[in-house]
């Protein structure tokens, strides 16, 4: 089946948006960039592994287009790139739609079962 | 219509919908154990589901279909029972399947764990926790018609609830 949706988005780059997601440390690495503030040095404070590992996890993110590093005064900073966030998002939206009638007709169901 | 509040997580992919429903759990549990029952509320109105097989014990599976509007069926899906506590929880994994209700490989897998608990006053509190393992599933899931159904349901709704008003 073609999958619709995707924003114009291809196959390939969901698989890398989302492959680059699928490890815990890296959507932690997302979460903490979000606000730009830190370059790899400080990200890597946070986590035990060691600084080559975390500079490895910043690599695979930024291939997949999920955080870019730009230079801020003399400091470079990983910063969140918001668009293949915002795509996911959305998704999620489309998907709670179809909970929020499925809950509505399974109440509505009840309803009928109490009034026979 | 039920308070219903929905947690998503766009980084994990995750999205919990938490809601009350006004029945106890062993009612609520029909809603999901009774094919006839199931198949009025898992698809949209415009796209109801077709159970032809339903076993939620553990290590069973479910296999359905969808039809649409002009007559046409959607492609087959399946459970697989992973875990189940009658009334109170169900562990599955939600696939696109063959028509025997074996899984196609090709296509990923949805997690979902959904909770049933009882808050007293024949009253119970569902919760449906959902794990897609990328947003290209998530999008493939929704792209099986559903949400063309989706504003139509809205009405079909009303029409029922205006019906269930006594003359």
């Amino acid at each position: 089946m073609q999958a619709v949706g995707l924003a114009g988005q291809s196959a390939t780059q969901f698989d890398r948006v989302f492959g680059a997601l699928a490890d815990a440390t890296r959507r932690d690495i997302v979460r903490r960039a979000i606000s730009g503030a830190e370059g790899v040095v400080e990200l890597a404070a946070h986590y035990s592994m060691s600084f080559a590992a975390v500079q490895k996890h910043v690599a695979v993110l930024e291939r997949a287009g999920l955080v870019e590093k730009h230079r801020v005064g003399r400091r470079k900073v990983v910063q969140t790139h918001l668009e293949g966030l915002r795509i996911a998002q959305r998704l999620l939206d489309r998907y709670e739609e179809i909970w929020r009638e499925r809950i509505d007709l399974m109440s509505t169901i009840l309803e009928e079962n109490k009034e026979s | 219509m039920p308070v219903t509040t929905v947690t998503k997580d766009p980084v994990a992919l995750t999205m919990t919908v938490t809601t009350e429903l006004s029945a106890p759990p062993e009612r609520v549990w029909q809603l999901w154990a009774d094919p006839r029952q199931l198949e009025r509320w898992w698809g949209p109105p415009t796209y109801p589901a077709t159970f032809v097989e339903l076993d939620l014990a553990p290590g069973g599976r479910a296999i359905y279909y969808m039809t649409g509007p002009d007559g046409q069926k959607t492609p087959y899906s399946s459970w697989n029972i992973v875990a189940t506590d009658p009334p109170k929880s169900i562990v599955l994994r939600d696939q696109f399947a063959d028509e025997t209700g074996t899984p196609d490989a090709d296509f990923p897998i949805i997690g979902m764990r959904v909770s049933i608990e009882d808050i007293g006053g024949g009253k119970s509190r569902m919760s449906i926790y959902n794990e897609f393992p990328s947003a290209e599933a998530l999008d493939k899931m929704l792209a099986m018609g559903m949400e063309e159904g989706m504003t139509q349901a809205v009405g079909q709704i009303d029409a029922i609830l205006a019906e269930a008003v006594p003359a």
